[in-house]
């Protein structure tokens, strides 16, 4: 009378898989975290250029985002034009914009903020200027030119 | 009535990975994690007071006009990009040899001037080779002085020595409008 009976049948036992959900759900929840949607739906076409010398930037919620390009629907014209938040905007609206973005923003913050510029490479650079006297005169000075890196070629 | 007597049965959980799984790979797919990269520049603040009017010697200053073609100008010679690197290289670490180049990497100045019509691509890959010559005249004297280069200095002093040393005077002037839009 052993209190410890063999089991019947030599076969290997099945390999316990209550626990796979729970690491698939570690995963998913890591990803979802991680994830940010594109939160401005792209209007305008923004082939960015190359450099060598990038920077990364540091913090998403520490940027201004503009685009500027050709418009990605033709009915739109093929002019270039700038694009704030989702919708197709003029120049003078752009400090309105960085304006109303500040306000959301802590004040020691505030000289932190960079403005992400993308622009297409068929952008002539007369807006770019535009753009850049904008920025400057409400104030958000630094400015990165978004490009990609490029492969150093020596 | 076999199985009487059992309470309600199990919930049967095997398909729960492959709904988490469906749930994973969708987030998977539409992640990206690239952090944007860009050229960082600082824009001069606006102010009233003009700026203090400066006689710049003229070989201190090294002029980069870029015309609405996306053509090179330095120093009024009309030049291929690739060389404008080295150029500037050239101009930073002249220290008074050249008498048409800078007198010392302290006084050098590089002015940047394009049209209106000069494209985006043009503009930035031409702020991207004054900026590497910067940056590899910095890494050089980094290394000759220090052993490391730049962004591996230990200490802020020693930083500063090397910026100090090869001070970022890239001026950008108004854009002008010659070459038409």
């Amino acid at each position: 009378m052993s209190k410890f009976k063999k089991k019947k049948g030599g076969e290997s036992p099945a390999i316990n898989t209550s626990s796979l959900p729970d690491i698939v759900f570690m995963l998913l929840f890591f990803f979802m975290v991680a994830t940010k949607m594109r939160d401005s739906e792209m209007k305008v076409r923004t082939k960015l250029p190359q450099a060598t010398e990038v920077e990364k930037l540091e913090k998403k919620s520490r940027l201004y985002y503009i685009f500027v390009g050709p418009p990605l629907d033709d009915r739109n014209g093929t002019a270039s034009r700038i694009q704030l938040g989702d919708d197709f905007a003029d120049l003078d609206m752009i400090q309105p914009y960085i304006i109303s973005i500040n306000s959301k923003k802590n004040p020691d913050e505030i000289k932190y903020m960079t403005t992400s510029l993308k622009a297409d490479v068929t952008v002539k650079m007369g807006m770019i200027s535009d753009i850049k006297q904008e920025l400057r005169e409400v104030n958000a000075l630094k400015l990165s030119y978004t490009a990609a890196k490029a492969l150093d070629e020596d | 009535m076999a199985r009487s007597g059992r309470g309600i049965p199990e919930i049967n959980a095997g398909s729960m990975a492959d709904i988490a799984f469906l749930l994973l790979v969708f987030f998977l797919v539409t992640t990206t994690m690239d952090i944007p990269t860009g050229l960082q520049v600082t824009l001069p603040p606006i102010t009233d007071v003009p700026p203090p009017d400066t006689k710049q010697r003229k070989r201190n200053v090294l002029e980069v006009l870029v015309n609405a073609n996306d053509q090179l100008l330095v120093e009024g010679e009309l030049m291929r990009i690739e060389k404008l690197k080295d150029k500037t290289i050239q101009h930073l670490t002249n220290e008074g040899k050249d008498p048409n180049l800078a007198v010392s990497s302290t006084d050098a100045i590089v002015s940047l001037k394009n049209d209106r019509g000069t494209s985006y691509d043009m503009y930035v890959r031409v702020y991207n080779e004054l900026s590497a010559a910067y940056s590899e005249v910095r890494d050089e004297y980094s290394i000759r002085k220090f052993g490391v280069p730049l962004d591996k200095l230990r200490s802020e002093d020693q930083a500063k020595e090397v910026t100090d040393k090869y001070p970022k005077k890239l001026s950008e002037a108004e854009p002008v409008n010659v070459g038409g839009n």
